[in-house]
């Protein structure tokens, strides 16, 4: 794929003029980093605020045909409690394929629209594969209407919480995984407290044509600094959070992929999702393989597609993420190993160019998450 | 007597020993070095080997044996401080010292003035 053939976001023009090294992702020209370099970007996010140009990823509204509950028509092909979501409450949720593998992960979260349409947010690699799933098993009962025209921008750290309430007070009031319309610099924006990164921070919803500006206004704080795609990937990785197509794909389950918290307990109880009958079977059994944590004893960074192998040196899995920690201060890895072997503390050995080093499986999150949860009284 | 590589390595030459590393412009690509895999004291390699392995926090990239040789010590200072790679990739960041095996191999390389120029022509 040409440049000229690349996609670009509301937001390009600036990643170049702040020095951003731009590579092809996902179909756009993206910034992988800016001239701090990951190391420090991803420090930077950790201590003060990050910003990520999101805006490849598919934003739409899933809206109901019938005048019945939009979420009620998704769940049969999500395991999350969607029908419950209140207006401004969101939830990680999975899209299942018909043998309950994980086509994509995906945030769902319910509008204050009277008709209880969903706003809903996709990976930018599987957007039209979602929508075309959404419109094919879905089509008599939901519109799906990709929102083209906004971009989408993250602000993430122990700080975004001060940077954003400087521009509208309103917005430290969200707790974690809330959403609420906020007007920030005289334009209405789609806010919600939530990310990828682990930390505290935002997810603003920005009409294309105002988005530089608000940008512009974001980092004239000292506390905010441009943050590319490396770091926004060695963020995630140190919070174990799962890269859809890397940590997961369409041939394993939500249990295999260890998300079953994205199923809710009455959605387990009743069954009523496609893949069920597999997904419930591996949550009584356990299943074959599945996927956890990985920690490198030496300084080797195990990177996607290392070879797992028992102690004896015989393949048992593979690495799906994996690289440095700059938080944690050394390597960092996931991966899928058999039933036996996904006790924290089992010893494994990985396969980095022909040379066996000793690893342990290990909990997640290597960094602590430090989400601002609402306090229940 | 200082010589480099079109693969923006680096080496010092004194008799018939050469000091290797890589230059600032590739630690620069690169990015933050977060690991070294140095060869082992002792291997011997022909010219574009696999000698080395360097780890950025984004990837892996291979160090290739500038010339034939013998390996006769290597940096053990980037071990735990992989990062000289970057801070001091011109002294302090050097990979390993290789007993040259046919000194006829440095003059095809490029002396600081002509490394400069075909940087130069990269960018």
């Amino acid at each position: 794929m040409t440049d000229e053939t690349l996609l670009k976001t509301p937001l390009y023009d600036m990643h170049v003029a702040a020095g951003g090294k731009m590579v092809p992702f996902a179909g756009y020209a993206m910034p992988v980093q800016y001239p701090l370099g990951i190391m420090k970007e991803h420090e930077f996010c950790r201590a003060k605020a990050g910003l990520f140009d999101v805006s490849h990823m598919g934003q739409c509204y899933i809206h109901s045909k019938d005048g019945s509950d939009p979420a009620a028509a998704i769940e049969k092909i999500m395991p999350g409690a969607l029908q419950v979501l209140k207006p401004g409450k969101m939830r990680y949720t999975l899209l299942l394929n018909d043998e309950g593998g994980i086509e994509d992960d995906l945030m769902v979260t319910r509008t204050h629209e009277p008709e209880g349409t969903l706003y809903v947010v996709v990976n930018a690699a599987c957007k039209d594969k979602d929508y075309d799933i959404l419109e094919e098993k879905l089509g008599d009962l939901i519109t799906v209407e990709p929102l083209e025209d906004r971009a989408l921008i993250a602000l993430q750290g122990p700080k975004a919480e001060e940077v954003l309430a400087a521009l509208a007070p309103e917005a430290a009031e969200l707790g974690f995984m809330e959403a609420t319309a906020i007007t920030l610099e005289g334009v209405v924006c789609w806010v919600s407290r939530s990310g990828y990164t682990g930390e505290d921070g935002y997810e603003i919803s920005v009409p294309e044509s105002e988005a530089e500006a608000l940008c512009k206004r974001l980092l004239a704080s000292d506390d905010v600094e441009w943050i590319g795609l490396g770091a926004r990937d060695s963020l995630r990785l140190e919070v174990g959070l799962c890269l859809s197509g890397h940590d997961f794909d369409a041939s394993v389950t939500p249990v295999a992929a260890n998300v079953t918290f994205a199923i809710g307990k009455k959605r387990r109880e009743a069954g009523d999702f496609v893949g069920a009958d597999r997904i419930l079977k591996e949550l009584a059994d356990g299943a074959s393989s599945s996927r956890v944590g990985i920690l490198p004893a030496g300084r080797a960074p195990a990177r996607e597609g290392t070879i797992i192998a028992d102690m004896d040196g015989n393949e048992i899995g593979k690495i799906t993420s994996g690289g440095f920690g700059p938080t944690f201060g050394g390597p960092v890895a996931m991966g899928y190993v058999p039933k036996a072997y996904t006790e924290v503390g089992t010893d494994v050995q990985l396969l980095i160019r022909g040379k066996a080093h000793p690893a342990k499986v290990a909990s997640t999150p290597f960094v602590e998450q430090r989400y601002k949860r609402k306090q229940v009284s | 007597m200082l010589k480099f590589t079109e693969e923006h390595e680096w080496l010092e030459v004194e008799g018939e020993i050469a000091t290797v590393g890589i230059t600032d412009y590739a630690q620069n690509a690169l990015g933050d070095v977060v690991f070294v895999e140095l060869p082992e004291v002792g291997a011997a390699y022909e010219k574009g080997d696999e000698v080395a392995v360097v780890e950025s926090v984004k990837a892996a990239s291979e160090v290739y044996a500038p010339l034939a040789g013998e390996i006769v010590e290597v940096n053990e200072a980037l071990e735990g401080e992989p990062g000289l790679v970057n801070s001091a990739a011109l002294d302090a960041g050097w990979f390993f010292k290789i007993k040259i095996a046919d000194a006829g191999e440095l003059d095809d390389m490029m002396d600081e003035t002509a490394y400069a120029e075909f940087i130069e022509g990269l960018d």
